[in-house]
């Protein structure tokens, strides 16, 4: 989030869409109820079924599913043609200005300038910003200037392979936005073909209702106005496509269009499905980023210098403008980070012990994990806290690949469907027999008998303790980490190994190596001072193996350790920040400065500058958040100012300080999206219709589908029915269906079927349906509904229908032969976002009859 | 169950004055449900099982979101999913938390003749005392809203107490204290009834909900358990919320100009008991936990 679940009680107007948080985060779900108890805050909700969360809307549209981007491209479209944006914080606070390379297509073919049909990639070098200044005014004169700065990104003279583009240092801009090649008119260009009749065709939402929710999202800035607030709130409905980011990025524009970022009620608002996936992303829980965020190194990394030159970005603007680009201290953690993985053993001499890290040199995330493994080059795997045949995609797949995997190590709290793969229904007694994979299962804890840190979806680190003590045998999972990692320390020490340094010299400087207390691990994740330090400015001192206070003191000489500097100030000489429990909240606006910890610095909303005109003075004086003092000569405020302290209104930082450019960005330039710089509909893998856009180019160009026997896709000729699948809120994954008083509360699996469907097919509730996509089959009974209606799409009568995800093989209604047996994820197809690499869980084709 | 602070208003079966009457009153205790901002998220049914240690039961796929057709002897309270269709073509999917009303005037009071088996406190809860209860099941027919519950086993009737071990602790129901939304209110008669009318009224003027309205039925002198509705002109979409529910016509014969003739009906009927018992002897009692709310008290 970039805001926070309180503050969303802040707000005026929500959309929410791609999410179900009234089903699915009831909790968090009280603060949307409180902005229209407090408010008078109006709902839009924006689903393929009339959801739990629905029921409390305004308004509700009811989407296929795969088609967001249709429809916010056509609230983008609403909301440039009748005027409602936020211009004075268009102009000063995003990319709207900036004019971009000449060469650069926008895709009305399907294709943005660069696609190379052979390898499925674009060559990403007019994606970028001319060089040059203020050509305000010089729209007419400007086209054969750009011409020629396009030429260099080619090839250079010499012979040598061009250099790969970088932004340029001094980009070329138009404040009448009058440039046939700003990001503005190239936006107005691009979403012009996104008309409500577009939307209609390709959403299924008739225009009138269309019409009727783009105008209401987008009356916050009726007349100009820029009091009020929106928020933009969504879960894995928007993440679960082959084009899921680009959904994501859409709503980010919209916000930036609207002036909604930055601001108490306002922002892009991912909820998160679990109590700690947002801990999970911050410590790189995924292949692709080390903690804090910090790019991975490749194998062309050959040396530290090398690796940052290419992962820190060079400050990229207008030269009259000022950017912090915040990220160019990536040296200071990147370092820092290496002392806490390596202690000693990284010195300056060793780089910083950077060759111990493991280069990435292919993509390691799930959906390919699996893949390898059933391809035999996989040969093992850790499942722990996540049950790897339900989540699927394509569970017979991943079932596949366990049965040629060596082994598998489990640690759960339950049996479940990963551990028991070879119980799966159709594994007969003599295929039982030949399956060689050897497989450990491990007790757990769960987690109330376990403490630590749980990170929400608002970035707040909070510090439960542990409630319950652990049963019989179970052990918690740092525990059992640290006893297999010593093991393995053991067996190279004595045995050596192909490059035992990055093991034997990790540092593992816990008081109990075989069973690491959680809080000495996140004061290691704050990190601390390794030489006495002094602050420049203030003249505040730390001394040696002191806590830092916070990343500001992060250094790149080795002074300085952290495991992540983005959590650093959470674990200081004042204690574990995380722990704090104060009710105070001054403002009244829900910040809480004294509950838990805030990343990034105890900050609630992110890019709060942008809560203010180009003045610093607060957009809403009913909500202040921060504001510039011109006695004090800085930023103050009831949150903590998300921008440099000192820098004076008059300079033009700009309030996104992650980026180099300093604004947000509206266009997306360079290699930051493999799949364009705006947002394109491109339809699913497997989608009922072609993309009545571009049909030749109906799904997302760069999406590879995988190739093994197991991976098929079916097409609208065979399966005719678009599906979605999603959880309950009385169920909590694969978990809770061990618990008789969830199984109470929902006892079986079924499937939601529009009631419109079912009379043509004479299917009455209850009767049990067999629904097939091209990967498998899938039973349970039927749930009519009136709560799904038909839809017209382009032209064609199209059905949707929904299937919870938490049945399978393992639980009280499998045990008592209540269920098929069948896993939900069995049909989902193995094609994944080619950004966050995101498996297509929503809206994949089906056929159904009756079983 | 810790009844020390609790006074009794009412009594059922009971000859003579009630225990305590004309002492000094409580104020009436209210829970508001605001089914406007219910979620159907089942915390209340999960903390009224937990609070209550009601035993787990089975449940069958009804092709609903809602947890069994009706509330039971050990389930008291009940979310009732219902998908309406307004004239406008849009839906409505309504959730209303359904258990026992507290009624000011309670039908199940006046239809039991057990004595002591169902009272009233003077905070308004109406409670029932399944040491006292003779099994006759006049309660389930008394009730307007179809909520008391006969279990089989015991021939004893229940229904939700308003958490009365709770709040004659100071505590909120446990309903209450589980919502997530706030849709959930307890407090004061009044206070609840003007939450109630200002949320109504915000609904009638800033929502698309002209008809929206409180649910405080005065057919039975009104409730311990009241609802905002968005349409409190036609409460029976709710699943079957009375419009104007009374005590049935026979529990008010019976229990008014026609008392005397059960009177007479009671003594032959002890006399008959008497006569059985030197016949056949007293029946052997089944020893078993009767009173799922017992271990909380």
């Amino acid at each position: 989030m970039t805001n926070g679940w309180v503050d969303i009680k802040n707000t005026d107007m929500m959309l929410i869409m791609g999410g179900n948080p009234a089903e699915n985060h009831p909790c968090g779900f009280k603060w949307a109820i409180e902005a229209k108890r407090t408010r008078n805050a109006k709902m839009i909700v924006v689903d393929p079924r009339f959801t739990r969360t629905a029921s409390v809307a305004d308004l509700f549209c009811q989407i296929r599913a795969g088609s967001d981007i249709a429809f916010l491209g056509g609230v983008i479209h609403y909301a440039l043609e009748n005027h409602r944006i936020a211009k004075e914080y268009l102009l000063n606070y995003t990319n709207a200005s900036f004019v971009v390379k000449d060469g650069f297509k926008l895709p009305e073919d399907g294709l943005y300038s660069g696609f190379d049909h052979a390898t499925q990639t674009y060559d990403k070098s007019t994606w970028n910003y001319q060089e040059g200044g203020d050509l305000s005014g010089k729209a007419a004169s400007a086209k054969s200037g750009s011409a020629q700065a396009a030429k260099p990104a080619a090839a250079s003279s010499n012979g040598k392979p061009a250099p790969p583009p970088h932004l340029p240092e001094n980009i070329a801009y138009d404040l009448t936005l009058q440039h046939p090649r700003c990001v503005y008119q190239l936006l107005r260009a691009q979403y012009s073909r996104y008309t409500p009749e577009m939307v209609e065709r390709i959403t299924g939402i008739p225009k009138d209702q269309f019409l009727k929710a783009a105008d209401l999202f987008t009356s916050v800035r009726k007349d100009g106005d820029m009091k009020k607030a929106a928020t933009i709130i969504y879960a894995v409905g928007w993440t679960q496509h082959s084009f899921g980011t680009q959904i994501i990025r859409a709503a980010a524009m919209l916000q930036l269009l609207l002036g909604n970022v930055g601001r108490a009620g306002g922002g892009v608002n991912a909820l998160r499905g679990h109590s700690n996936i947002q801990g999970a992303t911050d410590l790189a829980g995924i292949f692709d980023i080390l903690p804090g965020y910090l790019k991975v190194p490749v194998p062309a990394d050959t040396d530290f210098k090398t690796y940052l030159e290419r992962i820190t970005p060079k400050s990229s603007k207008p030269h009259v403008w000022d950017s912090w680009n915040y990220w160019s201290n990536t040296p200071k953690f990147a370092v820092s980070f290496l002392k806490a993985m390596y202690g000693d053993a990284a010195t300056k001499q060793n780089d910083w012990a950077f060759h111990y890290l493991p280069k990435v040199d292919r993509n390691y995330s799930w959906t390919y994990i699996w893949d390898n493994m059933y391809r035999g080059i996989v040969k093992g795997i850790f499942a722990f806290g996540m049950n790897g045949v339900s989540i699927g995609p394509d569970s017979r797949k991943n079932i596949e690949a366990l049965k040629k995997a060596d082994w598998l190590v489990v640690g759960e709290i339950y049996p479940d469907e990963t551990s028991e793969f070879w119980k799966s229904p159709g594994i007969n007694a003599d295929e039982m027999k030949k399956i060689q994979t050897t497989v450990y299962r491990l007790p757990c804890a769960g987690f109330a008998e376990k403490d630590g840190t749980f990170v929400n979806s608002a970035r707040w680190l909070q510090w439960k303790n542990a409630a319950l003590p652990l049963p019989g045998d179970a052990r918690v999972d740092q525990e059992i980490l640290a006893r297999i990692f010593l093991k393995v320390r053991e067996l190279y020490q004595k045995d050596g190994g192909k490059f035992p340094d990055a093991i034997l010299h990790a540092s593992w400087n816990y008081t109990n190596p075989l069973n690491p207390s959680l809080t000495e691990v996140a004061k290691e994740i704050n990190g601390k001072a390794l030489a006495d330090l002094e602050d420049p400015v203030t003249k505040q001192q730390i001394k040696t193996g002191q806590q830092v206070p916070g990343y500001a003191w992060l250094k790149d000489d080795g002074t300085t350790s952290s495991g992540n500097w983005l959590y650093c100030g959470s674990f200081t000489e004042a204690g574990n920040l995380a722990a704090r429990r104060g009710t105070e909240d001054p403002s009244g606006l829900g910040i809480y400065p004294n509950w838990g910890f805030s990343w990034p610095a105890n900050r609630r909303v992110m890019y709060n500058r942008a809560s203010c005109d180009p003045d610093g003075k607060p957009w809403d004086a009913s909500r202040k958040q921060v504001w510039w003092n011109e006695a004090a000569g800085k930023w103050v405020g009831n949150d903590v100012p998300d921008f440099k302290a000192d820098s004076h209104p008059k300079d033009h930082m700009g309030p996104f300080i992650m980026n180099p450019e300093g604004v947000g960005r509206l266009f997306v330039p360079l290699g930051a999206m493999a799949d364009g710089p705006f947002p394109e509909h491109y339809e699913p893998i497997e989608s009922p219709v072609d993309n009545p856009l571009h049909p030749q180019q109906s799904s997302n160009p760069v999406v590879k589908k995988f190739k093994t026997e197991a991976d098929k896709y079916g097409t609208a000729k065979d399966y005719n029915i678009v599906c979605t699948t999603y959880r309950l809120t009385e169920h909590y994954h694969y978990w809770t269906k061990n618990n008789p008083m969830n199984v109470q509360l929902v006892p079986e699996p079924f499937i939601e079927v529009p009631a419109e469907l079912a009379d043509e097919m004479g299917i009455r509730g209850g009767e049990v349906l067999k629904v097939t996509s091209a990967r498998a089959t899938y039973q349970a009974k039927a749930m009519v509904t009136k709560r799904i209606k038909h839809m017209m799409i382009d032209g064609k009568k199209t059905y949707q229908i929904g299937i919870p995800i938490h049945w399978g093989y393992r639980g009280i209604a499998e045990d008592e032969g209540k269920t098929a047996l069948t896993p939900a994820n069995l049909l989902s197809p193995t094609v994944v976002d080619p950004n966050a690499f995101t498996p297509e869980f929503k809206g994949f084709l089906v056929k159904v009859e009756k079983a | 169950m810790s009844q020390a602070t609790l006074r009794i208003q009412k009594i059922s079966g009971h000859a003579g004055s009630v225990p305590g009457e004309d002492t000094q009153r409580g104020l009436t205790v209210c829970k508001l449900i605001d089914t406007t901002t219910c979620i159907g998220c089942k915390a209340c049914e999960v903390a009224c099982m937990e609070w209550n240690d009601l035993p787990f039961g089975e449940t069958v796929f009804g092709n609903s979101y809602q947890t069994m057709p009706e509330t039971r002897w050990n389930y008291w309270n009940l979310i009732l999913f219902n998908e309406h269709e307004r004239d406008d073509g849009t839906l409505m999917w309504l959730m209303r938390k359904n258990q026992c009303m507290h009624c000011a005037e309670p039908g199940c009071l006046a239809a039991c003749p057990a004595d002591g088996a169902i009272v009233q406190y003077t905070n308004g809860i109406v409670d029932f005392q399944q040491a006292n209860c003779i099994g006759c099941g006049y309660c389930i027919t008394g009730c307007p809203f179809d909520i008391p519950k006969m279990n089989p086993k015991n021939n004893r009737v229940f229904k939700c107490t308003l958490c009365t071990d709770r709040v004659s602790e100071g505590l909120e129901p446990a309903c209450i204290k589980a919502c997530p939304t706030g849709c959930l209110h307890f407090g004061t008669k009044e206070d609840m009834l003007d939450l109630a009318g200002k949320r109504a009224k915000q609904l009638r003027d800033h929502s698309n909900f002209p008809h929206a309205g409180v649910y405080d039925p005065p057919g039975v002198g009104g409730t311990g358990v009241i609802y905002v509705l968005h349409d409190a002109t036609n409460p029976e979409i709710y699943g079957g919320l009375p419009k104007d529910p009374h005590i049935p016509f026979m529990v008010k014969l019976w229990k008014g100009p026609l008392k005397w003739l059960g009177n007479v009906a009671m003594v032959g009927g002890l006399i008959g008991l008497f006569v059985h018992y030197l016949r056949y002897g007293a029946k052997a009692r089944e020893d078993e936990d009767i009173n799922p709310g017992g271990a909380k008290s």
